[in-house]
């Protein structure tokens, strides 16, 4: 059934979207391990890891375009689920340290031996296991938007009053990840990290795995959220976004659907997290700042919103800039392209990337077409 | 029974005493009325009245302060119910301002308005995704929509958005469509068209239509209730409605 609708409903941007993303799911690392390093065709690791790290964004990007762009609840604080699915990946890779820690302690985590920590505190037990790390990145995040979604969508909180609580959410969940005693490592986080699965978190292997799976999430986050949006439940979205009184008069309840949708697009951005963090090689509070969030918020309006596809490519557009030119002279000045592109885009493309190109496909196709001319009328 | 009382009323529809105020000003006043099953009530009265607010009594949007709601035969109270629960007992609105969902297309409208579950898990995987096309196509026909099926709701003109809005309400299927000034914005023809359209849901469902349009109610040729400062000034035929001498000094002004 869910295959029915992913092949039989797909517009021409998805249609390509998931061909490139499959390609390149399977060419980077392809480039990266078999081609001889002198090879023009060479993938140097770097971008390998780089790239790995766009794909766990466009994910987050196209989680939060669900919660948005089709149910229109502007969430200022989806990289808190980020975040936490990047803390729970963090708590089975410092457990997979084992005593190779400074301290060489057989179990604590080497800043719990230096807050002299005796045991274990309860809530990092189990997360020497992976399948109940990988459990722990969709189910807390998704918890978390549960409880908050249950309280202040039945309370009828909406707008800029929802944004500004989901911004408060992160903030909050940033000043208690700092303190040392809330047992995630303080201001340092989690790092250092040895082993994935067994395997050498470093090696070439490993990363170019790391980059496959980031790309295979990319691909099922953008399924998942396409089949949502194409069948009735999309509609009713809709329908929510754009008249939620009129979705209540008609017998929906609304706060049921907005639940839904937020839920699944936290637990979606947890899993992100839980594959940035690997490839990032560390996790600490500073992935909770309000401006990650509004960070993400800006990915999905410059790639255009409510398009799914488009929020990925302004994810890879923007960081690339944002790689690009963090690094030279501009450096300095980088916040202020960012918020340069967002007024720029909003006023100049108000549908974003996407909305432009295919505003210029649109005009190509009718100057490809004949046009009628006062010859043919006669 | 969830009211637990005993009494039953013989009103499909019965309100009894209701009274609300938005910051001390009375916009119902002690207003009782009863519906009777497959009735066509007019509601007509001068702007500030409160025909509006009675909707949103009935619908669940306003709670009164004081008085009681009663539906079907006085077996749900509505003043404990929320706007969700009500229209899902069987009681649709239509708004004054004609509010469709103007980004998808008039047969999606419909399709969202068809009467059946409406949890997310029955959205996303139950019978609203395969609605054949002839349900809602006979819909739009009855509408006279059937030309508008695939175009976004948001383009179609205002008279035809109104009709949507019946159209909507028609696919919801309740026991009592309130209908809130149908024929604002319409031409003559449309109008007529209008109290064709009601006319024919009246059949097997029971309708309260609030208009201004006199010659529209005269067409409706229903029993007429006018209001006034919240509660019921007259009530019966329009010609004795009209006729009525504190009626008159309403709407003229004193």
């Amino acid at each position: 059934m869910i295959t029915r609708y992913i092949f039989s409903r797909h517009d021409k941007a998805g249609m390509i979207f998931l061909i490139c993303s499959a390609l390149l799911a399977v060419l980077i690392p392809a480039g990266n391990l078999l081609l001889p390093a002198d090879s023009p065709f060479h993938v140097p690791d770097h971008v390998v890891s780089l790239s790995g790290k766009y794909l766990c964004y466009a994910s987050l990007a196209i989680a939060l375009d669900l919660v948005w762009g089709y149910c229109g609840i502007l969430s200022l604080g989806h990289g808190a689920f980020f975040a936490l699915g990047g803390y729970a990946m963090g708590m089975y890779l410092m457990r997979q340290i084992g005593p190779r820690g400074v301290y060489a302690h057989p179990v604590l985590p080497d800043f719990m031996v230096f807050l002299n920590w005796k045991e274990l505190p309860w809530f990092w037990h189990g997360f020497d296991m992976f399948p109940f790390a990988i459990f722990m990145a969709l189910f807390v995040p998704g918890l978390l938007a549960f409880v908050f979604g249950w309280l202040a969508f039945r309370s009828r909180v909406t707008g800029v009053y929802l944004s500004i609580i989901t911004q408060a959410l992160t903030y909050a969940l940033l000043l208690a990840f700092f303190r040392n005693d809330m047992g995630f490592g303080g201001n340092n986080g989690l790092t250092d990290f040895k082993d994935i699965l067994g395997y050498n978190i470093q090696s070439r292997g490993v990363r170019a795995v790391l980059f496959f799976l980031s790309a295979l999430l990319m691909i099922g986050v953008y399924l998942v959220s396409r089949w949502m949006v194409t069948t009735s439940f999309g509609k009713v979205v809709l329908a929510v976004r754009d008249a939620e009184p009129r979705a209540r008069f008609l017998g929906y309840r609304t706060e049921h659907y907005k639940l839904a949708v937020f839920t699944v697009s936290a637990a979606m951005a947890g899993l992100a997290g839980a594959l940035y963090v690997p490839q990032v090689g560390i996790i600490n509070p500073s992935e909770f700042s309000p401006a990650n969030s509004i960070e993400a918020v800006i990915w999905v309006a410059v790639g255009g919103r409510g398009t799914l596809v488009g929020a990925a490519i302004g994810a890879f557009a923007v960081n690339l800039m944002k790689t690009i030119f963090t690094t030279g002279a501009l450096a300095p000045y980088w916040l202020f392209m960012l918020g340069g592109l967002f007024v720029l885009v909003t006023l100049a493309m108000p549908k974003g990337i996407l909305g432009a190109i295919s505003a210029l496909a649109d005009r190509l196709a009718r100057l490809r077409r004949p046009r009628p001319t006062l010859a043919a009328a006669e | 029974m969830q009211t637990g009382r005993m009494e039953t009323t013989q009103a499909l529809l019965y309100l009894d005493g209701v009274s609300v105020s938005f910051d001390g000003f009375r916009a119902i006043n002690n207003l009782s009325l009863y519906l009777a099953a497959g009735e066509m009530r007019a509601i007509i009265g001068p702007n500030g009245a409160g025909k509006t607010t009675m909707m949103d009594i009935i619908t669940g949007k306003t709670r009164p302060d004081e008085g009681e709601v009663l539906f079907d035969h006085g077996q749900y109270d509505l003043t404990r119910l929320d706007e969700t629960a009500i229209a899902n007992l069987g009681i649709g609105r239509k708004f004054q301002k004609p509010t469709v969902f103007e980004d998808q297309s008039v047969a999606d409208n419909i399709l969202l308005a068809l009467k059946g579950p409406r949890s997310p898990l029955s959205s996303l995987f139950g019978w609203r995704n395969n609605v054949a096309a002839e349900r809602i196509d006979s819909i739009l026909d009855t509408a006279g929509l059937l030309g508008e099926r695939d175009r976004r709701a948001g383009e179609i003109s205002h008279g035809k958005k109104q009709w949507l809005e019946i159209g909507m309400l028609l696919a919801q299927d309740p026991a009592i469509l309130l209908i809130d000034e149908p024929a604002a914005g319409m031409t003559d023809a449309e109008t007529m068209q209008t109290v064709q359209l009601l006319k024919r849901i009246n059949k097997d469902h029971t309708i309260i239509v609030v208009e201004h349009d006199m010659d529209f109610v005269r067409a409706l040729d229903c029993k007429v209730t006018c209001l006034h400062e919240g509660s019921v000034l007259a009530e019966g035929t329009l010609d004795s409605v009209a006729g009525d001498q504190r009626v008159i000094e309403v709407y003229l002004g004193r």
